[in-house]
């Protein structure tokens, strides 16, 4: 199937579409030009390193900011003309949650349905407190929320999404501040809202996590969306590495036939190395270092992990776009 | 298919929203110690004008009044706290209402339930309206019962020289506090507007509470006459107007005028800043 066919394929069933979406804040553009296409009932990792425009796309998308240029749509709807049409279908935790430090959470909650016009007060209470359940908060529940530990008040932005089913779910770094047990709590809340049909957008920098729950991922550099597409592509697209281990007085000659197959291994001298290996069997490869002369230590195939493409993708560097 | 049944308005909703604001304001423990603030006044007043009346006898002017009847010490508070006290817990209250919210981020959630942006300006609207009743109906009923208190239940002898029943005083006095409470709505209008303009709530209480002391200061410039009865504080005092026989109704009315002009202009501009601009923070 050609590239072409895929993207089509993706934007007819796509829950949350953007052309050419740009936002600027003064000079510096935040969000230059994406073109941003999330499947229907995916689990989209939006990845990208510190201000690189996820939280202003997100914003964007949730018509809490104008766009400068380009258009969205969420479930085939214009935002923002359509927002109050659109967002109860949809839950979002941005950029952390926010509540009134003075009100328990169960309290906070209770606000949030009691100003949401499309609310069933009916059943406002049970659905709260399964929200809360479902967070593991039921026992802080009547705590006031300045007195929530980080991970407790990233657990009641979360309940707060989760008082009605929602068609979509955006959560922007829903894991910061969660103790390893959060995190796992919320990666497998993720997969049940996923097993039900919501289609759910990930923020994060956390890879690893992100990796063991998304079916797609679009990395954002320095406000560009610079890849997009479905884990299991990103996973074929990317060649598997060769990891070569000689002892140290082969060294030389390991390196020479690798070259001499037209691989280029890192580094210059050392007696272990990286090898991209391309089309070349790795059957063939060993044969040719042991024909060299060269004692193996090991051999092993590399998949690159997320974090590997991710780097690959946006750069190494450290420093923040400004 | 969605999942999400029900995307129409639950009946009586915005009753709900605006019950859970009101609640939000009054529930507020701050918001209870500024009206327990207003609650002092007329004990304070109250008391220093006893101890002092028992040294001295006769002076002059409406304090003087409150020895013979209770029902003049709900008048001298509300001349008191009108152009101050009441003003200043205004801008708290109203400084806070929406810059608050953006501080803490709870606005950017409102809006993504949604919440469209004239039912938040709407309801914060309310609130404030609500909790400026709250602190005028408290300094009212605590101004009774320690008048009562202190100096008696008797006729009221008005500035006039008339003298009315308890009765119809207690009426006098209850048309004072409404028109107190009108005469705050420009209060009102102008923090809701200062507070859209900042997420930093501090800033919007005291730019609210700087705009009656300016008037005051641009009362006092004989070369602006012609600008001063349209001035925020201009009628405030006129509540006075009570305490004769015949109350100047085209002086009221004026008074009302004024804030309504105020109320206009400064909520159509918090609207315009509510409507347009970007959620921040
Ligand atoms: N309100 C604003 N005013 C000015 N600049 C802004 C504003 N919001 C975001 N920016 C800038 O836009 C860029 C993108 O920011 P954004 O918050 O979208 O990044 P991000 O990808 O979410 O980063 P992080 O991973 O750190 O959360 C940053 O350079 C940031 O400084
Ligand atoms: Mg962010």
């Amino acid at each position: 199937m050609s590239q072409d066919d895929d993207a089509a394929k993706v934007t007819a069933d796509a829950v949350v579409t953007t052309t050419g979406l740009v936002r600027r804040f003064g000079k510096q553009v935040a969000v230059d030009g994406i073109d941003l296409a999330v499947p229907r009932g995916s689990v989209f990792g939006f990845l990208g390193p510190n201000g690189s425009g996820k939280t202003t796309t997100i914003r964007l998308l949730l018509g809490l900011l104008g766009a400068d240029a380009g258009t969205i749509e969420l479930f085939s709807q214009p935002i923002p003309k359509a927002a109050g049409k659109v967002l109860p279908r949809v839950g979002a935790v941005v950029e952390g949650p926010a509540f009134f430090p003075y009100l328990s959470g169960d309290a906070n909650l209770a606000r949030l349905q009691a100003i949401d016009k499309t609310d069933d007060p009916h059943t406002a209470r049970r659905r709260r407190g399964e929200a809360l359940e479902r967070v593991g908060l039921t026992a802080a529940a009547r705590k006031p929320y300045h007195h929530y530990s980080l991970g407790m008040k990233q657990r009641l932005g979360i309940a707060a999404t989760l008082m009605r089913p929602r068609d979509l779910l955006i959560l922007d770094e829903p894991t910061n501040g969660l103790d390893p047990q959060g995190t796992r709590e919320i990666r497998n809340l993720i997969r049940t809202l996923h097993a039900d049909g919501t289609t759910v957008i990930v923020s994060s920098h956390l890879l690893s996590e992100v990796e063991q729950v998304c079916t797609h991922v679009g990395i954002m550099s320095r406000g560009r969306l610079i890849a997009q597409q479905s884990m299991d592509d990103l996973r074929t697209a990317r060649v598997p590495r060769l990891s070569v281990e000689v002892t140290a007085d082969t060294t030389t000659a390991a390196r020479k036939v690798l070259a001499k197959l037209g691989l280029a291994p890192d580094g210059t001298d050392e007696a272990s190395m990286l090898v991209t290996i391309g089309e070349v069997p790795v059957p063939k490869i060993a044969k040719a270092l042991v024909g060299a002369g060269a004692d193996i230590l090991g051999l092993s195939l590399e998949q690159p992990g997320l974090e590997d493409i991710f780097v690959e993708l946006t750069g190494a560097g450290f420093d923040v776009a400004g | 298919m969605s999942q999400v049944e029900n995307f129409d308005a639950v009946p009586g909703a915005l009753w709900r929203a605006i019950g859970s604001e009101i609640g939000l304001v009054l529930r507020r423990r701050r918001n209870q110690v500024l009206l327990a603030g207003l609650a002092a006044l007329p004990i304070v007043i109250g008391l220093a004008v006893k101890l002092v009346s028992s040294h001295t006898d006769g002076g002059v002017g409406l304090i003087t009044k409150i020895t013979n009847s209770g029902l003049f010490l709900a008048a001298v508070v509300f001349v008191v706290s009108m152009p101050l006290f009441l003003p200043l817990v205004i801008s708290v209250v109203a400084g806070d209402a929406l810059a608050a919210e953006t501080q803490l981020g709870t606005t950017r959630y409102a809006m993504i339930l949604p919440v469209s942006r004239t039912k938040w300006l709407g309801m914060k609207a309310v609130g404030l309206v609500v909790f400026v009743i709250a602190g005028v109906a408290t300094v009212l009923v605590v101004s009774l019962v320690v008048g009562f208190a202190l100096f008696g239940v008797s006729d009221m002898t008005l500035l006039s020289g008339d003298t009315i029943g308890p009765w119809a005083g207690v009426g006098r006095i209850a048309l004072m506090s409404v028109y107190v409470v009108a005469s705050e709505m420009g209060m009102v209008a102008v923090g809701l507007f200062i507070s859209s303009l900042t997420d930093v709530p501090i800033v919007a209480m005291a730019g609210t509470a700087i705009v009656p002391a300016v008037c005051t200061v641009l009362l006092a410039v004989p070369q602006l006459q012609a600008i001063q009865p349209g001035l925020l504080t201009y009628h405030w005092l006129d509540l006075t107007t009570f305490l004769f026989a015949q109350p100047d109704v085209a002086l009221i009315r004026q008074g009302l005028l004024v804030q309504l002009a105020w109320v206009a202009v400064f909520g159509s501009l918090a609207w315009a800043r509510v409507a347009s601009t970007d959620v921040k923070a």
